[in-house]
């Protein structure tokens, strides 16, 4: 018997749709004005935006919906490959600034900086600034990880310290003196590899790279799932101890797929800054972070599409609720929290999965996929 | 963290526990234990509630660490190890409550349980060999659990998911195992079944069996060690041990 | 700008003519010939005013005010003060003011008031005197600075306490040798001992100052001795700047140094330490709450920070209905305040409990979701009832204030929320020891199965547990609203600190969180003179990360096997 419901394959869907869908929407905008299928401007930059939050959302749903991990922190990824990509578009910038000086991007020149802090050096080359956009989310998580897991800090605590870390960082990155521009973040971008980003074609280039890029972490993370390494990332969600009784070691376990989170996270905010003009320290508000958990929960933790379907869902319902009833919309958001873990635990996806036949719960890496028939 | 300790044990003993204490917050679980096993004993230990079985099982696998004391295992330390360690030394554990991957299938928790690579890297690379396919299917058949082996754990009845746990071990391969209460909430035949499966496991391993069902311990037919305030009361044969007046007093109460 | 402002300005002014003259003469350069020609022109224009001064002369006390050289005035100021001439004070008075006046023929000296024209040397009104003939008493600098001394010296012999003190510590800030027998002289009478503290720093300062090089070197030591027992920042700076000092008082006055650096060391330390308590015991009542609902139910309420800020708005309500009924008594209305928020929190927390929270048991992970959703909800209605703007809660006049100790300003309304947390730390270790309910939520909290097969009826347990957390949330919130502003916002700034309070102290008892408040209170305090606010709070919370490694269940976790699981 072949089971009805192949449970990852919804990763590939996933993938597909968001390629075909950020593609077309691409394309459509490029067509001239008055033709009735154009997409207006606004339009591509909210899906570029969306679709960078879908990202951050598979990253917060690996760690939770996988592993078990409720992390309030993730923004600080988000944020930090945000603030690599908004460094380099800075440099980008060169003489164009207000002050024009061709060494210092604006802000310094304001503070009465006389040359650039070492780690602003190699940001003028996007290749680098796309690397530090993976290595320095990827680092912190490192560092951070290996020491919490290391002393089993977990459950609520590990949550909390999560939302101290990035609690923390924004702080620092209020500071002027850390070099990003403090208060006011980094703004005011021109170019992206010598196109103009306000160029229709340049945005719509930019929302199919965002689209190819979460269809890419989709893929990849179903097939990091489905291997051996998925399996263990469950048996460790569900019976950590009895994982090391076994010989693993699930710190080990966790802080790899921590990290890897981390590194998709900071693909996400490199994305998210480039379509949306501006990075500053508010980014890494513990509220945001916590915002991304809901939109993993509201399209289903465990699965990877659900989170995309969450984080276009909800933030679809934010620009409109924004929009036309700004006052409602913590009402709203707040509500949204309470139904959901009352009685949509398992999300969008939960319901789905309600509604086909029984028997395929949850995630299934490699031996139900590897079509075993054995079952009588 | 490996260094054998100079200590008296016999060379034919596996597992050497000498003046063991653990104290929590004042209450002494483990006073003075001392406890030898030989290579391919099998030993039951047995004692009534709160006599320290547990704490015991806790202390070898490194769980919780002796406040004094020597538990060496083939002549290594093992209070300095941590559960991963002591378990890729070759001991493993089966747990009082049986705690299997729910969510997994029968088949993928044997399949983690397996002797092998315990990196979690590598993991991302491993691909199913034959090698690991054959031992799978034999441990499906021995604990025979062959009809469940794609369903998920989580499915499985209370028996069964002792029976998967048993299995685990036996994919672990471990040269000492140390089973918790394996058979509470198996019928008296699925009892039986366990006990022949033990005793058939203990032609290839050391067993430390801790149990409360007798007519189970007198089916194993081994030694026997009765625990009680967290010391050796008695040790024998079931016969031996059920005379003691004194394991008499403890179990039937004063 | 004030008299001491001008001086110094006036002061400056002629120190630069001085040394832009002296760079002149050194070496006349065409650069240089500009501020030579405008220094030129500024001293024609002082000797011109030299040159019309009167120069009469018939009462010899006065006489000397209508003198032509600046020095005859300056003395004659000097001298009406030291020998406390009765018209003294309103005839320096009026020179300093601009309003005393001399005929440009013969003698007499008069004030020129709003009131009309009076004899400077009676004060008895004069009339028919011509405008036109009379001049007014120039100033300069030196004159300038003899009436500030001389003005000075005639407060330290004022009836009223203040005054004389006053005036002494405007000697410390200008000594001079020249008003030392005058110094002593008062202080020998003095009796108050602010004003006596105030003068014996003023005549150490006199004894040191450049013009009392003639002082036995003895009693220069005895004043830096002085000095070094005040141990003030003031009494540093008079050290530090003691010119060409003998080897014996250079030395003297470097241990003094020394001495004073670290008394004031300590003291800042001291205040440090007050001020980390006081913020400690916002944090501990902030957080007590918190220690209450996760150490018995394992419930992570987000939405804590909103509680508080809702009792903050309940002090706000309750004092406007009361300064509405009887006005002035602002403390009233804040001392009933204190039972309505811990009720209204209560109640609320009890809501909360019965209707969310408990269909969320053995989720920690989804509670603390649904309460962030709940704390957003609440932010939103109180700002949609009472605007998003701080609302004015008053603080009533026995808070507001502060007293001296030593060296350590103690701000009242901070030491009524010290005394305030220690007496809610006092009365919830009470109850959770002495009463039914106490002892109810510690069997709950050790053993929640085996509790419920005593009888305990948990969800009772529960829910009054979460009730009380809430409470003692609305009652930080009153706290709060005495030194922060009032706001939807309020939980929010709050929130993660008294976490990490929970985080660091563990829930195992509540001595814990007092431990953990205090300490991060205090290590926030300390640090902040080193690194600046905002660094010392990501320190400390990147210490308490890097603690959670040593102990990651806190100071005082719960202990024992249920915990494990």
């Amino acid at each position: 018997m072949r089971l009805p419901w192949r449970p990852l394959s919804g990763a590939d869907w996933a993938a597909v749709c968001v390629l075909s869908g950020g593609s077309a929407l691409a394309l459509l905008s490029l067509l001239p004005e008055g033709s009735p299928l154009h997409v207006p401007q606004f339009a591509v930059g909210l899906a570029g935006k969306y679709l960078a939050y879908a990202i951050l959302a598979v990253a917060v749903d690996l760690v939770w919906g996988f592993a078990g991990i409720l992390t309030l922190g993730h923004a600080a990824f988000f944020a930090l490959g945000g603030y690599a990509m908004g460094m380099y578009l800075m440099r980008e910038i060169g003489t164009r600034g207000v002050y024009g000086n061709p060494n210092l991007p604006d802000f310094m020149v304001f503070l009465s900086w006389d040359h650039l802090p070492w780690y602003w050096y190699g940001f003028s080359h996007l290749p680098f600034a796309l690397l530090m956009a993976l290595l320095a989310p990827g680092a912190l998580a490192g560092c951070f990880g290996w020491l919490a897991f290391r002393s089993r800090v977990s459950g609520v605590y590990l949550s909390i310290i999560t939302q101290a870390l990035t609690y923390a960082l924004m702080l620092a990155f209020f500071r002027n003196d850390m070099g990003f521009g403090g208060n006011n973040g980094l703004t005011d971008f021109k170019d992206v590899a010598g196109a103009n980003l306000h160029q229709p074609g340049t945005r719509a280039a930019l929302l199919a790279l965002t689209a190819l890029a979460l269809a890419f972490c989709l893929l990849a993370s179903r097939a990091i799932l489905g291997s051996r390494f998925g399996a263990l990332l469950v048996a460790v969600r569900d019976a950590e101890s009895r994982t090391r009784f076994i010989g693993y070691r699930p710190e080990h376990i966790k802080l790899l797929v921590w990290v890897y989170s981390a590194l998709i996270a900071g693909v996400g905010g490199a994305f998210y800054v480039i379509q949306v003009g501006i990075i500053n320290p508010g980014e890494f508000a513990p509220g945001n972070s916590i915002e991304a958990v809901i939109w993993v929960a509201v399209g289903g933790r465990g699965t990877l599409w659900g989170p995309v379907l969450g984080a276009l869902l909800v933030n679809l319902g934010k620009t409109l609720f924004t929009g036309l009833l700004p006052e409602l919309w913590l009402y709203a958001l707040g509500l949204l929290f309470i139904l959901t873990t009352l009685f949509l635990p398992r999300g969008v996806a939960g319901l789905w999965r309600a509604a086909k036949p029984a028997g395929a719960a949850e995630v299934t890496p490699e031996m139900t996929s590897a079509d075993h028939e054995a079952v009588p | 963290m490996t260094a054998p300790i100079g200590t008296p044990a016999t060379p034919s003993s596996l597992l050497y526990l000498d003046a063991v204490s653990v104290t929590f917050d004042g209450f002494r679980a483990l006073n003075k234990l001392s406890l030898v096993l030989a290579h391919g004993e099998m030993r039951a230990i047995i004692g009534p509630n709160g006599a320290g079985k547990t704490t015991m099982m806790d202390v070898i696998t490194g769980k919780t660490r002796p406040d004094t004391g020597e538990v060496a295992f083939r002549g290594v330390d093992l209070t300095r190890m941590d559960e991963p360690a002591i378990a890729r030394l070759g001991i493993g554990r089966k747990f009082q409550k049986p705690t299997v991957f729910e969510h997994l299938t029968v088949r993928t928790n044997l399949l983690l349980s397996l002797k092998g690579g315990r990196q979690a890297f590598a993991a991302l690379f491993a691909r199913l060999t034959s090698d690991e396919a054959g031992r799978i299917e034999a441990i499906l058949a021995r604990t025979r659990l062959a009809p469940h082996a794609n369903r998920m754990a989580g499915a499985l009845s209370h028996g069964q998911k002792q029976w998967l746990e048993i299995g685990m071990l036996l994919g672990q391969d471990p040269e000492l195992l140390l089973v918790d209460e394996p058979v509470a909430g198996m019928t008296d035949a699925e009892t039986m079944q366990t006990a022949d499966l033990l005793r058939d496991i203990n032609r290839t391993h050391s067993v430390v069996v801790v149990e409360h069902d007798m007519a189970f311990v007198r089916a194993l037919g081994v030694r026997v060690t009765v625990l009680h305030e967290g010391s050796v009361l008695a040790e024998g044969s079931v016969e031996q041990v059920s005379a003691n007046p004194r394991v008499v007093e403890v179990y039937l109460g004063r | 700008m004030g008299k001491e402002g001008r001086c110094s300005f006036l002061k400056k002014r002629t120190k630069k003519l001085l040394f832009l003259r002296s760079r002149a003469v050194a070496r006349v350069s065409d650069r240089r010939r500009g501020a030579l020609l405008f220094f030129k022109k500024e001293v024609l224009a002082l000797l011109f005013l030299l040159f019309i001064s009167p120069c009469h002369a018939e009462d010899p006390a006065l006489a000397g005010l209508r003198a032509p050289d600046y020095d005859s005035v300056a003395a004659t100021v000097t001298d009406l003060a030291a020998h406390r001439h009765p018209r003294a004070r309103a005839i320096i008075t009026a020179l300093r003011d601009g309003t005393l006046y001399a005929p440009d023929e013969g003698p007499g000296l008069y004030i020129l008031g709003p009131a009309g024209t009076t004899d400077a040397a009676t004060g008895a009104p004069v009339s028919g005197l011509d405008p036109d003939s009379l001049s007014k008493v120039q100033q300069n600098n030196r004159v300038r600075i003899a009436v500030a001394g001389a003005l000075a010296l005639l407060d330290l012999s004022a009836p009223d306490a203040a005054t004389r003190r006053e005036a002494a510590e405007a000697m410390v800030a200008h000594p001079d040798s020249g008003l030392l027998p005058a110094l002593t002289t008062a202080l020998a009478q003095e009796t108050d001992p602010p004003a006596h503290a105030a003068m014996v720093l003023a005549r150490a300062a006199a004894l040191l100052s450049s013009g009392a090089s003639g002082q036995s070197q003895q009693a220069q030591l005895d004043a830096v001795a002085a000095l070094r027992g005040e141990g003030n920042q003031q009494a540093r700076a008079i050290l530090l700047g003691i010119p060409n000092p003998p080897p014996a008082v250079r030395d003297a006055a470097r241990s003094a140094i020394a001495a004073i650096d670290l008394q004031l060391r300590l003291w800042s330390v001291g205040q440090g330490v007050f001020y980390g308590a006081s913020l400690g015991s916002v944090l501990l009542i902030a957080a007590l709450g918190l220690a209450i609902t996760f150490g018995v139910m394992g419930v992570i309420n987000m939405a804590h920070g909103e509680l508080m800020m809702i009792g903050a708005y309940v002090t706000w309500l309750v004092q406007g209905a009361t300064t509405a009924a009887w006005p002035g008594q602002a403390g009233l209305g804040l001392a009933l305040s204190v039972p309505a928020a811990f009720l209204a929190c209560g109640a609320l927390g009890i809501a909360i409990e019965r209707g969310l929270i408990r269909f969320l048991y053995g989720r920690p992970l989804e509670t603390l979701l649904a309460t962030w959703g709940l704390s957003l909800v609440l932010q939103q209605a109180v700002r949609s009832l009472f605007g998003p703007t701080n609302v004015s809660v008053i603080t009533p006049a026995f808070m507001s204030g502060a007293v001296k100790l030593g060296g350590i300003e103690i701000t009242l309304n901070r030491l009524v929320i010290i005394v305030f947390a220690a007496v809610v730390m006092l009365a919830l270790t009470a109850l959770l020891r002495l009463t039914p309910l106490g002892l109810q939520m510690r069997a709950v909290t050790q053993n929640r199965r085996m509790a419920a097969l005593m009888g305990i009826r948990t969800p009772r347990v529960d829910a009054l547990t979460f009730g009380l957390g809430s409470g003692v949330a609305g009652l930080a919130g009153v706290a709060i609203s005495q030194i922060d502003n009032v706001s939807p916002n309020l939980g929010q700034g709050y929130i993660i600190d008294s976490f990490m309070v929970v985080v660091f102290g563990g829930v195992g008892n509540l001595w814990g969180t007092l431990a953990g408040a205090l300490s991060l209170g205090i290590a926030n305090k300390i640090l902040e003179p080193l690194a600046g606010a905002v660094l010392a709070k990501i320190i400390v919370l990147v210490l308490i990360i890097l603690f959670i490694q040593r102990r990651p269940r806190g100071l005082f976790p719960l202990r024992g096997r249920a915990v494990e699981s």
